[in-house]
């Protein structure tokens, strides 16, 4: 065995940078034999056509920053780290365009941008403790942050991809340019899959300008339905927000705060309407409850969980917000926990943070699940130690997953590309 | 081949007759024909039997049939489509969607609705706009073309600079699998666990099955609208002026460019008093919130002029709104007035490289005698050149011919496109491998095997050559097996 993973790293290091794997590199408490770090395309795919001539199994990996959301893998033997692939190949500014390497990092791509007075729209929100991630670990994971109200998600700003995959072909879908419809949109496909259908090594994203300016607009909510009464009539007035997140803590407190972007005039415009939206009069400054402001809360972007607690994901229809707060209220109580709940209500993405407590969780999203229905949306488990996600579903039912299956197996067909992690055990 | 010569079709034919009623099935020969082409009219085939279902059983039932006969089939909604897409098989089946036509709900409270995929783009905007919504996405065909259509091209509209193609609008969608299987992927919320295939299934031009149901987001109707429209000496300005008002950060609603042959065309069609001897017309329409849109609309408006605008008028009312965008809606239609026939061609670029794409395209007119009409989405570098010829002329055809996919070489060259919004369908399947290596073709195609394994959804369309499903990923080397097997080409 250890002879054999010593060839294997000899074989790797002429086509790329390895190394053994220490116990920094377990992924999700499963240890890892070898650390590839390729730094081009080019040598990612050298490495996965030795992981299929071997048939080994690999999971790539960014900072590591959501290596424990999902499932754990069933196994590892290389852990493909992105970490030299850290080239902004081309940004095309008078195209809002930019093309990287999947191993840049989010807050280096957006210092790189801000100097052209462009961003990537996709909004910072991080684990706790977390470092901002690299752009593969972001379309991978698909997560999303306030800014997809206005700006659509990460799938919506991907325009072109790059990929190998697990036989080590070399593919791309889409291209350079925001309008273009040759071909499937793998790009979409490969959003969200966490590495289980192939290695990304490039993207291509469409970009923003940066708004001259920004304002918060934050108010105290009372209850479910105030947080929908309010929710409601942002969404449905002309204002135009650009972003809309909602706010609880554990202890029932709860607040809505509003981002308006663009130019100075435009901006106080629309502030002034929010406030009279939100039930508030006056112009700008503390008026009654509302709270305006040129910085954002000190809660907004980032996640309602505690380090080492459990992350939830609830979608819901947008005017079914207060169905799920009941149920989440209703079933806190019930299986001894309390739950933090903050997210993007205009768009129908929360998120909820719970204690470690695996039978306390268990029984709570089995109640969540039975009365989802109620608001048509999905409950994940992104992340919980090991002894709550080993009494639980995290992904639960999906539909047409037997069709994801078959996806799987084609892209994948001895499933070796992060075995296990995804949802129905993909 | 007809259906008396295939008899899996005649029973076909009985069987669907049974299952869906006698006036949804047609084989007489000349009803047949009334569905040999879609927007394409220069290629006609004329299907075997023409079914149209009017729920999801029905169209569960042709499938199925198709899947247990080995026959192909090919969904239809309104036949607009202009790269033949919808176009028949000889030996198959055409599902037609024009049956499946209801609105099954507006829930503006949730921003969405939900409709059978015959439903006409325009009338869900009208189903939607007494609660103050639209729907975004609006091809120039939104008066007459499916959003079932609309799903299977991705379609774009003048207004899809800002707020996104129909992949970004739709949430959730049902759709028969070429097995039979009805599948649901998302609904009215959004990021419905598992892999995304839903970004699949839009622009998969019927290839992956047939869509009975989509969930569209609707969009809250802007508070201001200002449309202008700013007369150029010629497309070098407008270009520029383009490029300027897009760096300045300003994201119009829609930026949309006429040269002076297009602009000749709707002039002779529709009257539209386009201001005198411009080279070129650009129309730039903001939406938003009212302050913000009026600040905007100075800075375009001070762009335009920086750039040799002669002539800028400024929509006072919706009349005269409507009278701006009169002109470019009905360019495409309007080229009949002025050549006996002619291409639209749908090309991608970098909106960086417009004037010298647009200049190339000019010589290329003038080395090959061909008249080129260039009527465009300029926000998003979508060309639509409209090649002209007179098919009675010898050689003019081919010529033409030529000149279009030259034009659309010099997209790849460029970094673009071969199509931003009309699909690849018959039409430029064989342009694929110009924009595509064989591994990103094999690679789109492993997810057809997924979903259609019998490679019955829509055959030759998309691709040039199918893959084999049965295959071993990556093993192939040199020819591909349907290429040594005569059965397949590369072009
Ligand atoms: C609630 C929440 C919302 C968030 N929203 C946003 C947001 O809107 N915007 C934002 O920028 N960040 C957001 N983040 C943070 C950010 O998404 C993550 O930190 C980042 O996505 C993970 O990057 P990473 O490099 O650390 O990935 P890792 O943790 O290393 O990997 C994550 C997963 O992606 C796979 N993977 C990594 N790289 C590749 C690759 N190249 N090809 C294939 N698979 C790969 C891994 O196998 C693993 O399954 C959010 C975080 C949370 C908790
Ligand atoms: C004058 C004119 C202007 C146009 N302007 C634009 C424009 O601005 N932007 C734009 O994008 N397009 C435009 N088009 C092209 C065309 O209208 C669009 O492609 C439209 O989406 C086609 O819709 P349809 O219902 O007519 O589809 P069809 O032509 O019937 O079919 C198109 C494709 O969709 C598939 N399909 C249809 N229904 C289904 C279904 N239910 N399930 C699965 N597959 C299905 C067919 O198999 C075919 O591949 C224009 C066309 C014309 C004639």
């Amino acid at each position: 065995m250890r002879a054999a993973g010593e060839e294997v790293l000899d074989e790797l290091s002429a086509t790329a940078a390895a190394r053994p794997a220490g116990e920094d590199d377990h992924v999700d408490g499963v240890p890892a034999r070898v650390v590839a770090e390729p730094s081009t395309t080019d040598e990612a795919a050298a490495v996965l056509r030795i992981a299929a001539a071997r048939g080994l199994a690999v999971v790539p990996r960014g900072t590591g920053t959501k290596l424990s959301w999902g499932h754990p893998p069933e196994r590892v033997d290389i852990v493909l780290d992105t970490g030299r692939m850290n080239r902004v190949i081309e940004h095309r500014a008078g195209d809002l365009v930019v093309h990287v390497q999947a191993g840049v990092r989010l807050d280096a791509l957006q210092e790189h941008l801000a100097a052209a007075r462009q961003r990537l729209a996709i909004s910072p929100v991080r684990p706790p403790g977390a470092g901002p991630g690299t752009v593969g670990g972001v379309v991978a994971t698909g997560a999303t942050g306030p800014l997809r109200l206005s700006h659509g998600a990460v799938r919506d700003l991907l325009i072109g991809v790059t990929m190998v995959r697990a036989d080590g072909t070399v593919a791309k879908a889409g291209g350079k340019v925001v309008k273009n419809v040759a071909g499937y949109d793998l790009g979409k496909v490969l959003t969200g899959a966490w590495g289980t259908l192939g290695l990304v090594t490039e993207a291509v994203f469409r970009l923003h300008p940066l708004p001259p300016a920004a304002r918060w607009v934050t108010v105290p909510v009372t209850s479910a339905d105030d947080a929908h009464d309010k929710v409601q009539r942002v969404v449905h007035s002309s204002v135009m927000a650009n972003a809309l997140e909602l706010d609880r803590a554990g202890d029932g407190s709860a607040a809505l705060a509003v981002l308006v972007e663009g130019i100075p005039q435009g901006v106080d415009d629309r502030v002034r309407t929010l406030l009279g939206l939100l039930g508030d009069a006056g112009d700008t400054g503390e008026v009654g409850d509302a709270e305006v402001t040129d910085v954002p809360p000190g809660w907004w972007g980032h996640a309602p969980w505690e380090r080492g607690g459990v992350a939830l994901r609830l979608t819901h229809e947008i005017a079914r917000l207060p169905r799920l707060l009941d149920a989440v209220d209703d079933a806190g109580p019930r299986c001894g926990l309390t739950a933090a709940v903050r997210g993007s209500p205009g768009v129908g993405v929360l998120h909820a943070g719970l204690p470690a407590d695996p039978g306390a969780v268990s029984a709570f999203v089995t109640l969540l699940r039975e009365a989802s229905p109620a608001w048509g949306g999905d409950i994940v488990v992104l992340d919980a130690p090991p002894a709550v996600k080993a009494g639980l579903d995290v992904w639960g039912p999906v539909r047409g997953l037997s069709l994801m299956r078959r996806v799987k197996d084609q892209f994948d067909p001895d499933h070796r590309m992060a075995p296990g992690r995804f949802a129905g055990g993909i | 081949m007809t259906i008396d010569e295939a008899p899996a079709l005649t029973g076909l034919a009985e069987r669907l007759r049974a299952a869906l009623g006698p006036d949804a099935v047609i084989d007489d020969h000349q009803r047949l024909r009334t569905y040999e082409c879609d927007g394409l009219a220069q290629y006609r085939v004329t299907p075997a039997l023409v079914v149209l279902p009017a729920d999801v059983t029905g169209v569960v039932a042709a499938v199925r049939a198709c899947a247990e006969a080995g026959v192909p089939f090919v969904a239809r909604g309104s036949g607009t489509g202009l790269s033949g897409g919808a176009l028949p098989r000889a030996d198959g089946v055409l599902i037609v969607t024009s049956r499946l036509r209801r609105i099954i709900e507006i829930d503006a409270a949730s921003q969405r609705a939900v409709v059978e995929p015959g439903v006409i783009n325009l009338d869900i905007t009208k189903a939607a706009g007494a609660d103050g919504y639209y729907y975004a996405p609006d091809p120039s065909s939104q008066l007459i073309c499916s959003i079932g259509g609309n799903v299977a091209e991705n379609s774009g509209g003048a207004h899809c600079l800002k707020y996104g193609f129909t992949t970004n609008h739709v949430t959730g969608v049902q759709f028969v699998a070429p097995d039979g299987e009805v599948v649901r992927l998302g609904g009215k919320a959004p990021d419905a666990t598992g892999y995304d295939l839903l970004g699949a299934i839009v622009g998969s031009e019927g290839t992956l099955g047939v869509v009975t149901e989509v969930t569209v987001r609707l969009v809250r109707e802007p508070e201001a609208v200002r449309t202008l429209l700013a007369g150029f000496a010629g497309v070098d300005d407008a270009g520029a002026a383009t490029s300027a008002i897009i760096g300045d950060g300003v994201v119009p609603a829609a930026m949309e460019m006429m040269d002076a042959l297009a602009i000749e065309a709707a002039e002779a069609a529709v009257r539209c008093g386009y201001p005198d001897g411009a080279g070129a017309v650009l129309i730039v329409e903001l939406d938003g919130p009212a302050a913000e849109v009026e600040a905007q609309f100075a800075e375009v408006e001070r762009h335009c002029r920086a750039h040799g605008a002669f002539e800028i008028r400024i929509a006072a009312d919706d009349a005269e709104r409507a009278s701006f965008w009169r002109g470019r809606k009905s360019a495409f239609a309007a080229v009949g007035r002025i050549s006996p026939d002619y291409i639209v061609q749908d090309g991608v670029i970098p909106r960086t490289v417009l004037a010298e794409v647009l200049h190339r395209i000019a010589e290329l007119s003038r080395e090959t005698g061909i008249r080129v009409a260039n009527v465009f989405h300029a926000g998003d570098g979508n060309l639509h050149p409209l090649v002209l010829f007179d098919d009675a002329v010898p050689g003019e055809a081919e010529r033409a011919e030529e000149v279009s996919g030259a034009i659309l070489d010099l997209c790849i060259q460029h970094g673009g496109s071969i199509t931003g919004e009309h699909g690849v369908g018959s039409d430029k399947a064989k342009y694929m491998p110009r924009m595509f290596s064989d591994a990103d073709l094999d690679t789109m195609q492993l997810l057809r095997c997924a979903f259609d394994p019998g490679g019955l959804a829509n055959p030759g369309k998309v691709f040039p050559t199918p893959r084999l499903c049965g295959e071993v990923p990556g093993r192939h080397k040199g020819a591909h097996p349907l290429q040594d097997a005569g059965i397949a080409e590369v072009f």
